[in-house]
């Protein structure tokens, strides 16, 4: 099958510092991948630049057949402004500390960019953020403010916020660093669920165990390569790179 | 001469300051903006000229622009200067020399927008231009709004500034009356006056701010 998204020798460096150096990765439908590795390994930059946060410096960058950026002649080529919007439309993603905006309710948040973006009908708009709300057990929150929801939930309106874009492919920047365990549980949950309804998904994320759940495969990020990959089972458990063991026995400490 | 007549022609010098004080509003708060925008601007050269005006427009004294801004026409192009010019030279220096602040006012609030709501503005797809009108103007008007109500406060009393040009606002018909009818009453009505209308001023922006209390972040 096609990939949804597909890295090819992505590099980035912010001055001297190469951050990524060449990571090739590709997400077929309904692939869930959990990305780990240590801070400063390149995770959070590798997502940032797929979801255009950041320009690549060099490699490709494709969403299916939309090709973001090329390779010429080692320096990545970006599209014209049509093809990133349109790329954009494509992939949602959810951010470490939520982001929601702080002056709209919970509805308007999850319902705003498909009306405004998308040009959806509000009705309809509506009508999909109130289901996205019930599936995100958030029920009685759609005219709260932000402020007044707890971490988890406001968690789970920027899930819904990303899921009412209909995107093919979903990023998660370790979606549950910002909360407590109880908290991580019920963000984890509405996670899983989604991985069993198929949906495309990377996930940057400290939750061994959580990845190894729910992930298809995990990617081990070091030093800006991908040091190791493979089926969750394998690479959470039986590691074997050097540097993949020392990371996962430092993080059982 | 009655305190009704006093009252009249204080009335009539109140309404002269309160246009002032409209005039003064309706131009400098969307110049503030693009004033803002400038001194925020990635073109070095034009962030640099935005500098030196607001460093001028602050640096300086607002009587003193007013005349610069009155005399000028006359001194570098010779035009001559009529009866309406004072009172045009007034409005142009306010709204230049509170564009000035409030630009200063909008770029702490416009600064104070944390990053992440821009970057999930734009992974959502919007423009820049929805991005500001929908999700960092209404943002920036809560944080801003109580430094805009002590600018909008001063700006009362600064109208009275105008005397010194010799538009007959409130203050100047004030120090007339007192002249001549050895009376510092009309002084005290003027300062009722003021602190009257600043009153509602801190009433308007007390109700703004209680609008704006529906979050916090």
């Amino acid at each position: 099958m096609k990939p949804v998204m597909t890295l090819t020798g992505a590099r980035k460096a912010f001055g001297a510092h190469e951050v990524l150096r060449g990571v090739s990765l590709a997400i077929a439908p309904g692939e869930v991948v959990a990305i780990i590795g240590p801070s400063g390994g390149g995770k959070s930059t590798l997502l940032r630049c797929a979801t255009l946060l950041e320009t690549l410096d060099g490699g490709s960058l494709a969403f299916g057949d939309l090709a973001v950026a090329t390779d010429a002649g080692g320096r990545a080529a970006y599209a014209g402004r049509d093809v990133l919007k349109q790329a954009r439309g494509r992939f949602g993603l959810v951010f470490q500390n939520y982001n929601l905006f702080p002056h709209r309710t919970v509805l308007q948040n999850i319902a705003d960019a498909p009306v405004r973006v998308q040009r959806r009908n509000r009705t309809e708009a509506d009508r999909a953020a109130r289901e996205l709300i019930a599936k995100m057990g958030l029920t009685g929150c759609e005219d709260k403010v932000p402020c007044q929801l707890s971490g988890g939930q406001q968690q789970r309106v920027s899930i819904a916020r990303a899921l009412a874009m209909n995107p093919e492919i979903l990023f998660f920047d370790e979606p549950t660093s910002a909360l407590d365990p109880e908290l991580t549980a019920e963000v984890l949950r509405v996670i899983k669920a989604l991985a069993a309804e198929h949906m495309t998904m990377v996930i940057v994320t400290h939750e061994m165990s959580f990845a190894r759940e729910v992930a298809d495969r995990v990617v081990f990020l070091d030093g800006g390569v991908i040091v190791e990959e493979g089926p969750a089972a394998q690479v959470i458990d039986h590691p074997r790179e050097a540097r993949t063991q020392a990371f996962l026995s430092k993080l059982a400490e | 001469m009655s305190f009704a007549t006093m009252l009249t022609m204080l009335t009539d010098g109140f309404l002269v300051s309160l246009q002032i004080f409209a005039f003064t509003l309706i131009g400098a708060v969307p110049l503030g903006i693009v004033v803002a925008l400038g001194r925020m601007s990635r073109i070095a050269p034009v962030r640099w000229i935005v500098r030196i005006y607001i460093s001028i427009m602050r640096g300086t004294p607002l009587m003193l622009q007013m005349f610069a801004i009155y005399f000028a026409p006359y001194y570098v192009f010779g035009i001559q200067l009529t009866p309406d010019s004072k009172w045009q030279a007034t409005i142009a220096a306010f709204i230049v020399n509170y564009a000035a602040y409030f630009a200063e006012i909008y770029r702490s609030g416009l600064q104070s927008i944390p990053r992440g709501q821009y970057e999930a503005a734009e992974v959502l797809g919007y423009t820049r231009v929805q991005t500001f009108a929908y999700i960092v103007l209404p943002q920036v008007v809560k944080r801003i709004l109580p430094a805009m109500g002590n600018e909008i406060i001063t700006l009362v009393k600064d109208t009275s500034l105008a005397f010194s040009i010799g538009v007959a606002e409130m203050f100047s018909t004030a120090k007339a009356l007192v002249a001549s009818q050895v009376s510092m009453v009309p002084f005290a009505v003027a300062a009722a006056f003021y602190w009257v209308f600043n009153f509602i001023v801190e009433l308007v922006l007390g109700a703004a701010e209680k609008r704006l209390a529906y979050y916090h972040d």
